[in-house]
């Protein structure tokens, strides 16, 4: 292969660096409107009464309310209970109740004070538990927006059975993406009385359904076109439709273009967060090491809106055993409604919690029966042809042992390990491992969006242009795809071009989450590429005088059984001359999934597969946690660019490291306090130690070149990975996120390995 | 109350009446529509704004166009004309993905270089500390600037 597996450079560097790639904020519209959003200071109230009557003395101001909206007060996702601006009721702090749109971005700050809102503050819940008992209603009768089960084999006797079993509950905490560019939307009304809008998002057609519904008009209306975005992790994946409705409502009612930035402290206070959750694990094993029942209890804290909910915790529940082949399990899991801000999608998708849990269980049933972790989870974990804890026999694409033993053998684990416990001193060593695995794509959870469209042309000049309907996010789609592209047409990297993703430029092609994009718009690219390329190799089979089969293009040249006989540039020229219809479009439908409530199925089309190692040192007198080394192991199928799979490892590990032991929302009465980065603290160059990517190829056999999806799991599993590290250090298993100076400290004077400062 | 500000920028004299309590990152964009510098945070705390004022790496988010009178604004765009390794190692590294804070590090990364070609790699990371990356884990970040330096370096002693 020419290009596809080498580490190329991006096709955005340069536009990037030099500060000329377009953001949604670099963009300007003649007449434009800058636009805020007022929110409720309330968890939960009554919306009395929101007076618009200051604002009526300036011309060229707009603000409306709910009452305003055309369409319907709906951001359309999975449930049907998220309102675009609170109706007459706000169900937490920070949720939006008007809109304001000005000529001046510098006064909208003080138009949003002349905007008067009477509220009846109502009782409010904040804790996922204390709400399942109903008494304040904000979903149902117990504010549970769904419930998934799994339940296999025979949990009774295998816990009676077992020789030893762990009992544990586990707590991780809130998220934030912290992504550096806000969110952000423009939206345009067209002549026709559509709306284009322009904006950083993760999911074109989610946006595109969005505006539809709040506006009241035909999709075939609305346009939308994503913006060079500056980071998602999930955060742009529902979340931009509620901003793009905003802006929308504002551009319809003024006629004019609209141009709504949320600032970071608004961004933090009212977008999507990891779900904080709740896990109670049992684990039952026999002496030798083989598990041989997990229970899981797994309740995941949703906020206000079921929004991705329902789907994140049927993630989680598919997840909740581990890569392992455990042949009884059972999990209950639920997502619960409390008087805070609506979680969402964020890298892992509900599955970093529970294998938060899942990880650290294995360590302690390592040290209570005496083995090592990495020998137990050999024992345990699945390879080809064994199945999954809910049912699924994984045949293809099994990459899970091989992480492991790379990772064991790079690091040294098993000595370090052995070493390392039983230190004394201040400053103590651990190394902690980790396995993992994730489902690519939507599963059987996602099946209604799982396709993506495609466009490919070849133009008169020899050159290729491309459309998808994924989306670059940072995560480097745009480079992979064009590879792709090059690869599968035989022309040169530099001669393909992608398009700006547009709606009306492809089908609905779902959203870009599930580390889908590779697979799914790699693989409706390559259909898109075979009626182009039949056509061009009967044209060039009659020009080097060789039947079709003979010919092959690579690198923009013709060869014929190895030799260069032509350019491709010529052979385009006469299919040009022939009126050759030289463009196409692809479609790709993702493999069969299935999932019986209850009982399991095959949930994903693949998985990747991954070991983490981490290895710290604890300093017992403050607690505080430096990270070493961590090496990442991932099974990804096919690298199509090993640099920028890397990057994403790295950037992977950083984000988990942040979640490990530092990033932590801070909140009180439902109110988010720590709102901008000096207070939510994400790691600096200075807290990334070196890291270790390493990357194998285990292919699957559906995907592009072999490829299978992989942009979240470098975050998963660098926690518990960490955290048992702090075990091999200091003895104690720190069950709770972030582990904090504070957090260790505290556990480890209660579990009496220092004395508290009081008394030193 | 609007005021004459007299400045230089990208090696170019420049002169704007406008508010002065304005921040130089808003005159920048909006005014100058120079489009590399960012707002990540508003509060000077995550770098995306970073832009030199005389050769010192600044967050123009919080600094006001009023403080800029008779003084020299270096942004990307001016670094990128001026010609600099740092562009092309950034990309050889791949040292981008979402490219938010790009902009900013190459600021802070050229105030390095300018100073100190051969900086060790303890003195990259604290030359970019105040530069926020959510995407990269910063691993690529500083092989690119290092490997500018060693560019750097090459460049100035022929």
């Amino acid at each position: 292969m020419e290009i596809v597996g080498k580490s190329v450079p991006r096709v955005d560097a340069l536009s990037k660096a030099k500060g000329k790639a377009i953001y949604v904020d670099d963009l300007e519209f003649p007449g434009m409107l800058y636009a805020g959003v007022k929110r409720s200071p309330h968890p939960h109230a009554r919306i009395k009464k929101i007076d618009l009557s200051k604002l009526k003395k300036y011309s060229d101001v707009y603000a409306l309310t709910y009452e305003d909206i055309p369409g319907k007060n709906l951001v359309p996702l999975i449930f049907e209970d998220w309102p675009v601006l609170a109706p007459g009721i706000n169900k937490f702090n920070g949720e939006a109740v008007a809109l304001v749109a000005a000529p001046r971005k510098d006064i909208v700050e003080d138009l949003l004070e002349e905007i008067d809102v009477e509220y009846e503050p109502l009782p409010a819940v904040f804790d996922p538990i204390e709400s399942m008992n109903g008494r304040v209603k904000i979903y149902g009768e117990n504010n549970i927006f769904t419930t998934h089960r799994i339940e296999r084999g025979d949990i009774e006797s295998a816990f009676k059975e077992a020789d030893v079993v762990i009992e544990n509950v586990y707590k991780t905490p809130y998220q934030e993406h912290a992504y550096l560019e806000t969110q952000g939307m423009i939206a345009v009304p067209t002549p026709e009385g559509g709306m284009d809008v322009y904006g950083t998002m993760q999911c074109p057609f989610y946006v595109q359904k969005a505006v539809a519904e709040v506006l009241g008009i035909g999709l075939n209306k609305v346009r939308v076109i994503q913006t060079e975005t500056g980071g998602g992790f999930g955060g742009k994946e529902d979340v931009p439709s509620l901003v793009a409705a905003q802006a929308a409502l504002l551009a319809f009612i003024s006629g004019k273009p609209v141009k709504l930035i949320y600032k970071r402290e608004e961004d933090i206070i009212s977008m999507s967060k990891r779900h904080p959750g709740i896990i109670k694990y049992r684990t039952a094993a026999k002496k030798d090491g083989t598990i041989v029942g997990v229970d899981v209890e797994y309740i995941i804290d949703a906020g206000a809106y079921a929004t991705l909910s329902p789907v994140v915790l049927w993630r989680g529940t598919v997840h909740a055993a581990g890569p392992y082949k455990i042949p009884n399990v059972k999990v209950i899991s639920h997502a619960v409604a409390t008087n805070k801000v609506p979680c969402g999608a964020f890298r892992g998708f509900g599955s970093p919690q529970v294998l938060f849990a899942a990880e650290l269980q294995m360590n302690m049933v390592a040290e209570s029966l005496g083995i090592d972790p990495a020998t137990l989870r050999e024992k345990n974990l699945v390879k080809e042809g064994d199945e999954m804890p809910f049912g699924e026999v994984v045949r293809n694409s099994v990459g899970a042992v091989d992480t492991l033993k790379k990772a064991v053998s790079i690091s040294n684990f098993s000595e370090k390990y052995k070493a390392y416990k039983n230190q004394g001193g201040e400053k103590r060593r651990g190394i902690g491992i980790a396995t993992i695995f994730y489902g690519v794509g939507l599963g059987a959870g996602g099946k209604k969006l799982a396709r993506a469209g495609a466009f490919v042309q070849v133009t008169e000049d020899g050159k290729v242009q491309f459309a998808v309907g994924t989306t670059e996010m940072g995560q480097g789609m745009k480079t992979a795809l064009t590879q792709i592209v090059a690869e599968e047409m035989g022309v040169d990297y530099s001669d393909v071009q992608i398009l700006p993703v547009d709606t009306s430029r492809v089908p609905d092609s779902g959203p870009t989450v599930a580390s889908r994009a590779t697979v799914m718009s790699g693989n409706a690219l390559i259909e898109a590429i075979k009626p182009i390329k039949k056509k061009l190799k009967k044209i060039a089979s009659s020009i080097v005088d060789a039947d079709d089969e003979e010919i092959e293009f690579r690198k923009g040249k013709v060869y014929v059984k190895g030799k260069e006989r032509a350019s491709f540039k010529d052979v385009v020229k006469v299919a040009y001359e022939k009126r050759e219809h030289l463009a196409s479009q692809g479609y790709y439908v993702s493999p069969e999934t299935s999932w019986e409530d209850g009982k399991g199925g095959k949930a994903y089309m693949v998985y990747s597969w991954s070991t983490k190692i981490a290895e710290v040192e604890v300093d017992m007198l403050t607690g505080e946690v430096t990270v070493l080394r961590i090496i990442s192991v991932h099974d990804i199928g096919k690298a199509i660019n090993p640099q920028m799979a890397e990057g994403q490892i790295e950037g992977g590990a950083a984000q988990g490291i942040g979640y490990a032991l530092m990033e932590e929302i801070i909140m009180e009465e439902g109110k988010i306090l720590n709102q901008n980065f000096s207070t939510y603290i994400i790691p600096t160059v200075k807290d990334v130690p070196e890291i270790i990517p390493i990357i194998i190829e285990r292919p699957f056999e559906k995907g592009p070149y072999g490829a299978k999806g992989f942009g979240e799991q470098p975050l998963m599993g660098i926690a518990p990975a960490i955290a048992n590290a702090i075990q091999n250090a200091t003895g104690v298993f720190i069950k709770e996120l972030p582990i904090t100076p504070e957090r260790l400290y505290e556990a480890l004077v209660r579990e009496g390995k220092i004395k508290p400062w009081s008394e030193r | 109350m609007e005021r004459k500000i007299k400045f230089i920028l990208n090696g170019k004299e420049v002169e704007i009446l406008t508010d002065p309590t304005r921040t130089l990152l808003e005159v920048l964009r909006e005014d100058f529509k120079l489009k590399g510098a960012k707002e990540g945070c508003g509060k000077g705390e995550c770098g995306a704004c970073t832009v030199l004022l005389d050769g010192k790496p600044i967050p123009s988010c919080i600094t006001l166009i009023g403080q800029i009178e008779g003084r020299e604004v270096l942004t990307v765009e001016g670094i990128a004309k001026e010609g600099s390794p740092l562009f092309e190692a950034f990309k050889e590294e791949g040292a981008i993905q979402c490219g938010f804070c790009t902009p900013g590090f190459i600021v802070s990364a050229h105030a390095l270089l300018m100073r100190k070609a051969d900086a060790t790699e303890e003195e990259i990371k604290e030359a970019i500390s105040g530069n926020l990356c959510r995407c990269t884990g910063y691993v690529k970040i500083v092989k690119a600037i290092k490997r500018a330096g060693e560019l750097y370096g090459a460049k100035k002693s022929t």
